[in-house]
């Protein structure tokens, strides 16, 4: 159902670090399930429109006011690592 | 009569009367979680001092004769994964153990302004994703009715809490089942509104089309009192439906006339235990000795409804789940020793001369998210965000998202359809009742399984509820489930009022509850 | 331009930020330059539990914009979130339109670059997104580090993006003129490069002809990090130049290597390669199911075509019909927006003299207007009073020295025409009063007299000389009309 090199690819794309084993273990549960979701196919769904919201609501808008934003110290508050100003992370630009 | 006798209910009215105070309600609600609490394990965090302030200050203001809100004075719990200015809001999870949010949830917001005593916040699955409360990172919790079985989940906490008489009333959320299924196991009343009925501005997401926040209490009558506080249209939630509330609170004890109900042929077939089967049959005759018409009606979609579900929601989640890379907020691997560790392995590879393994070797960053996530996360969470990538993922999409989205709108018309025939589907909530402990905690697709029932109504976003209609031979409380076309939460609750009235499941309590006390 | 042995193919990929007062989805401020993260709230951080909700009149500026660039209107349009990871996108998606786009089609006509016309640009969709943060690089902490800053996080942006119809970087930056220009008027952008409210990256090959009259394309490379019109400019034409010498070298065409992404490095005038990584390209599209859709109806578009008002390419026209101004005296009048070329066709109406308001227009008041940072419309002198001094030059009442003076003073002490003349102490010279000099002195100059007669116009020079002496008032060209005409009147 998929193969132990596409969890690895998605492990990426997902931005998970698996153990080997723990890939392993996903290779296995993701393909029962997969496999269990390939009851879909016996569905007929040609020329049936795709529902994504469960509301069919459109238009809702807000209108162009500016709001007070959050105090800096609140909004940095809950960040695990900063200085004064900034969100601080390991450069964005490639190698370390 | 013991104050955890009364429902919410009569306690409001003992409140607006005078004869009990706040104080003496915040008092043996905070009683009840100190004795039993440690046993059932329902909340990740209470907030005593607090709650005292405030049921003092209430006192005050009824002493004083002012006008206070619709729940002045009543202890609520709240689900952890709904925002709380100020204080921790987890989600039962490690990634955000230590979050603060610097904002109330629309539905916080609305309880503040009825008055209502937020005495602490409930254990749930990590994310919600789960449904038996064993996933979350932070805390166990268990079945009142027999402590070594699940209490359901995700709202797990949110369900024992009521079953144990600790709060009258309790709030959680509902994607596939969360409100319902622990309702139904732990033999409370959990009502899942319709989407877009109650804002969803401050629940933290796991899959935004689907979740719902919604009520748990004893009974229909009480769930019809806090949701009444907790629905209405919300500007900050662009899916909020605007339309006005009905006073459920008061046209709940109504009697609904010419009530037509309808049941399902496969939700009372092949995989439902006898017990479950018993009871839910037992309910119907109930309804049909109350006058209303009982027929069958078809879900021709619904077997499909589980893997449509999971894909659905698992994307979503996926996205939804992306924010949590450590660097806003939220749990961070240690950086040192993530960049000692891609130091080691740029040097083995260097070593071995494997060029192409070196150009794919993460950079520091992308090592900090993975890293981060993989601790930050249990292995559920970890699971659905895997199963969302791939279904969203070049090449799937059209096989698994796309077309789990069309099925979507089969199983919507299918209910559709059948709501042209009748004004409510009865059934059972879940298959079984509640299971052991760790039972089924590491086979994932039997547990995606056990929601079969629950969640097409999600899918079609319609209202639904789940109340006590029996007790397996092994003394476990069984549910009964009730749906309902969109916006008709007042059908839904006159319905099951009914039925509260002609039976007595919903007053029966844990064992635990007067072994303990006989004790103490 | 020299003859070049290709055909350079570009297409534009252009990111404007919106001139919304709060952000797409919060009311945080949009305002350019505030410190580090003081304009964020839970929404544009992204935190748990948060929600999105449109901002109207965002979608009312795309609706726009599509309107004037000739695209056809979706009817219908819904949002979908592109999931990558960066750490300037707080919510690990971002939120833009993927299949149902806002606008569609469409065109924008440039000015030709070498004067030649009009170049039809085809514009293949515009949608609404919104912007990331901002990073940037550390190196002071000791090791190599970023810091985020998310005050830009959530600002409308509208993504325009061209067919590769583009023939030259000239032409490309002709476009990106065009498109300001035209933005500016719709107050949709304000289309600033420096402070990132208008951010372009370009696809480019080239079509290299071969001897069969086929021709081979060359592999297309993304353009990126381009930070003004003229370094757009710069790097296409390094970068064709580039492309037709690797081609010679490698013979690699279109579809034998992957799609390359350069970025221009203006100290060094040249692009470089610039690492992507493949897997970044899967961005799982999916439809926000946080947000509805929109949809629009005939009455409400043809409501904000109404609030279109007159375009530039439109109000050019209008210039060099009604007032028979050239390409290039409309174009530097229509670039100044739309309240300067309202201030130009009072003046010229007024005056009624188009190519003399074009000239004071364009060198007086834009002068002055540049010298002291101001816009026209804190300009101190009106329309109507330019144009009453604008009369007088032509009455020949003042000369243009003295108009300037005039106008220098009207300007700085905000004084009408006839003010400044008094304050500046400048004495009209009475018209019969000029005529009794000037005869005068050809009376008393019978060689210069001699010499005009005999073809020499010239001659009168020292006669204007001799009358400023007399009367330093006089208008010296003035003088020298009224001293041919006397002397014509007495020839025939
Ligand atoms: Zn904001």
């Amino acid at each position: 159902m998929i193969s132990l090199a596409e969890i690895e690819k998605v492990a990426v794309l997902a931005r998970l670090l698996l153990t080997p084993a723990e890939s392993q273990q996903m290779t296995e549960q993701l393909g029962k399930i997969l496999e269990y979701m390939s009851l879909l196919n016996e569905v007929n769904t040609e020329n049936v429109e795709p529902l994504a919201h469960a509301v069919e609501l459109t238009n809702v808008f807000r209108e162009d006011r500016v709001t007070p934003s959050l105090d800096r110290e609140m909004a940095l508050a809950n960040a695990p690592h900063r200085d004064e100003e900034c969100y601080r992370v390991p450069a964005v630009l490639g190698e370390v | 009569m013991s104050l955890s006798e009364l429902t919410a209910s009569q306690l409001l009215q003992q409140l607006r009367e005078g004869r009990i105070k706040a104080v003496e309600v915040v008092a043996h609600s905070l009683r009840q979680i100190d004795q039993y609490d440690p046993t059932v394990g329902a909340f990740l965090r209470v907030n005593r001092d607090h709650a005292f302030a405030q049921a003092e200050e209430i006192d005050r203001r009824r002493s004083r004769g002012e006008k206070l809100g619709k729940l002045a004075g009543l202890p609520v719990a709240v689900k952890d994964n709904i925002c709380t200015q100020g204080e921790p809001t987890t989600c039962a999870s490690r990634m955000l153990k230590r979050f603060v949010p610097p904002y109330d949830a629309t539905v916080i917001a609305r309880l503040k302004a009825a008055d209502a005593i937020i005495v602490g916040k409930t254990n749930l699955d990590e994310f919600a994703m789960g449904g038996s409360t064993e996933t979350s990172a932070l805390g166990r919790t268990c079945n009142p009715w027999d402590v070594t079985r699940i209490p359901g989940g995700s709202s797990g906490g949110a369900a024992a809490c009521v079953a144990a008489r600790m709060v009258p009333l309790s709030v959680g959320s509902d994607t596939g089942g969360s409100i319902r299924q622990p309702a139904a196991l732990c033999g409370v009343t959990g009502l899942k509104p319709t989407y877009g009925r109650v804002s969803r501005f401050g629940l933290v997401a796991f899959a935004s089309s689907l979740d719902q926040i919604g009520p748990l209490a004893q009974t229909a009558e009480d769930c019809a009192l806090l949701l009444e506080v907790l629905a209405g249209h919300d500007p900050k939630d662009a899916t909020s439906i605007p339309q006005p509330v009905p006073p459920f609170s008061e046209t709940v004890r109504q009697p609904l006339e010419g009530l037509r109900v309808g049941w399902v042929r496969e939700h009372l077939g092949e995989g439902v235990s006898p017990s479950v089967l018993a009871a839910i049959q037992e309910a119907i005759k109930v309804f049909q000795s109350l006058g209303a018409k009982v027929e069958e009606v078809e879900l021709p979609h619904a077997r499909y409804a589980v893997a449509t579900y999971y894909i659905i929601a698992c994307s979503e989640a996926s996205s939804n789940l992306a924010r949590y890379d450590g660097v806003h907020y939220g749990y961070r691997t240690d950086e040192k020793a993530m960049l000692a560790e891609l130091a080691e392995e740029r040097r083995v590879l260097q070593q071995q001369g494997k060029s192409e393994a070196l150009e794919d070797l993460d950079t520091a960053l992308v090592r900090m998210y993975r890293k981060t996530r993989a601790e930050g996360f249990g292995a559920e969470v970890k699971r659905r965000i895997m199963l969302g990538t791939y279904a969203l993922s070049a090449g799937y999409y059209d096989a698994y998202y796309l077309k789990a989205l069309k099925v979507r709108r089969l199983i919507r018309q299918d209910y559709d359809k059948a709501f042209q025939k009748v004004h409510v589907i009865v059934g059972p909530v879940t298959p079984t009742p509640a299971f052991a402990l760790g039972e089924k905690i590491n086979d994932p697709l039997a547990m995606y399984l056990f929601d079969l029932f629950t969640v097409g109504t999600n899918l079609a976003g319609l209202p639904a509820i789940s109340i006590p209609c029996g007790f397996s031979e092994d003394g476990m409380p069984i549910g009964l489930h009730l749906q309902a076309p969109p916006l008709e939460e007042e059908t839904l609750l006159r319905a099951a009022h009914m039925f509260q009235q002609v039976t007595d499941w919903h007053r029966r309590r844990p064992p635990l509850l007067d072994r303990q006390a006989v004790a103490t | 331009m020299a003859e070049q042995p290709y055909t350079i193919v570009i297409g534009l990929e252009v990111h404007v930020q919106l001139l919304t007062e709060s952000k797409l989805f919060c009311g945080c401020s949009t305002k350019f330059g505030a410190p580090p993260n003081t304009q964020t709230c839970p929404i544009c951080i992204g935190m748990p539990g948060v929600l999105p909700v449109m901002n109207r009149r965002a979608v009312e500026l795309a609706v726009k914009t599509g309107l004037a660039l000739n695209c056809e209107i979706a009817r219908f349009s819904k949002w979908d979130r592109k999931n990558y990871y960066y750490p300037d996108l707080p919510k690990g998606f971002q939120i833009s339109q993927y299949d149902l786009p806002i606008c569609r089609g469409g065109y924008l006509d440039v000015p030709s670059p070498n004067r030649e016309g009009m170049r039809r640009i085809r514009i293949i969709r515009v949608h609404l997104e919104e912007d990331a943060g901002k990073s940037m690089h550390d190196e002071k902490a000791g090791r190599a580090d970023s810091r985020i800053d998310l005050n830009r996080a959530g600002t409308p942006l509208l993504e325009i993006v061209t067919q590769p119809d583009i023939r030259s970087p000239a032409e490309a930056k002709a476009f990106l003129t065009e498109l300001k220009l035209l933005l500016n008027y719709l107050e949709v952008s304000d289309c600033n490069m420096q402070e990132g409210s208008l951010r372009v990256d370009a696809n480019i090959n080239l079509h290299i002809p071969t001897e069969d009259g086929q021709y081979v394309a060359t592999p297309i490379v993304e353009v990126k990090n381009m930070n003004s019109f003229r370094a757009v400019e710069r790097a296409l034409t390094y970068e064709a130049q580039r492309q037709y010498e690797a081609f010679l070298e490698t013979g690699h065409r279109l579809g034998d290597v992957p799609k390359q992404t350069r970025g221009w490095d203006e100290d060094a005038q040249l692009t470089r390669p610039q690492r992507s990584k493949e897997e970044s390209s899967d961005y799982r599209y999916f439809p926000e199911p946080d947000l509805v859709p929109v949809t629009v109806t005939d009455a409400e578009l043809e409501a904000l075509r109404q609030q279109l008002g007159e375009l530039p390419a439109d109000i050019r026209r209008r210039l060099q019909e009604t007032y028979h101004l050239n390409d290039y005296d409309s174009d530097v009048i229509v670039n100044q927006g739309r309240a300067f070329v309202d201030y130009f066709c009072q003046l010229a109406d007024t005056c009624g003299d188009g190519k003399m308001a074009a000239n004071w227009a364009q060198q007086d008041v834009l002068r002055t207007l540049n010298e002291r940072d101001w816009t026209i419309t804190q300009f101190p002198i009106s329309a109507a009073e330019l144009a009453r001094l604008l009369c007088r030059v032509k009455s020949g009442e003042l000369d243009t020295a003295k108009a300037r003076m005039v106008f220098g003073h009207m300007v700085d002490h905000q004084a009408t025409v006839d003010e400044a003349i008094q304050s500046l102490g400048i004495v009209q010279v009475d018209e019969t009063e000029l005529r009794q000099l000037c005869a005068e002195l050809l009376a008393s100059n019978p060689k210069v007299v001699a010499e005009v007669k005999s073809g020499k116009d010239k001659a009168i020079g020292s006669l204007v000389g001799q009358a400023k002496k007399r009367n330093p008032h006089v208008n010296p060209a003035r003088v020298k009309e009224i001293c041919l005409e006397l002397i014509r009147q007495e020839t025939t």
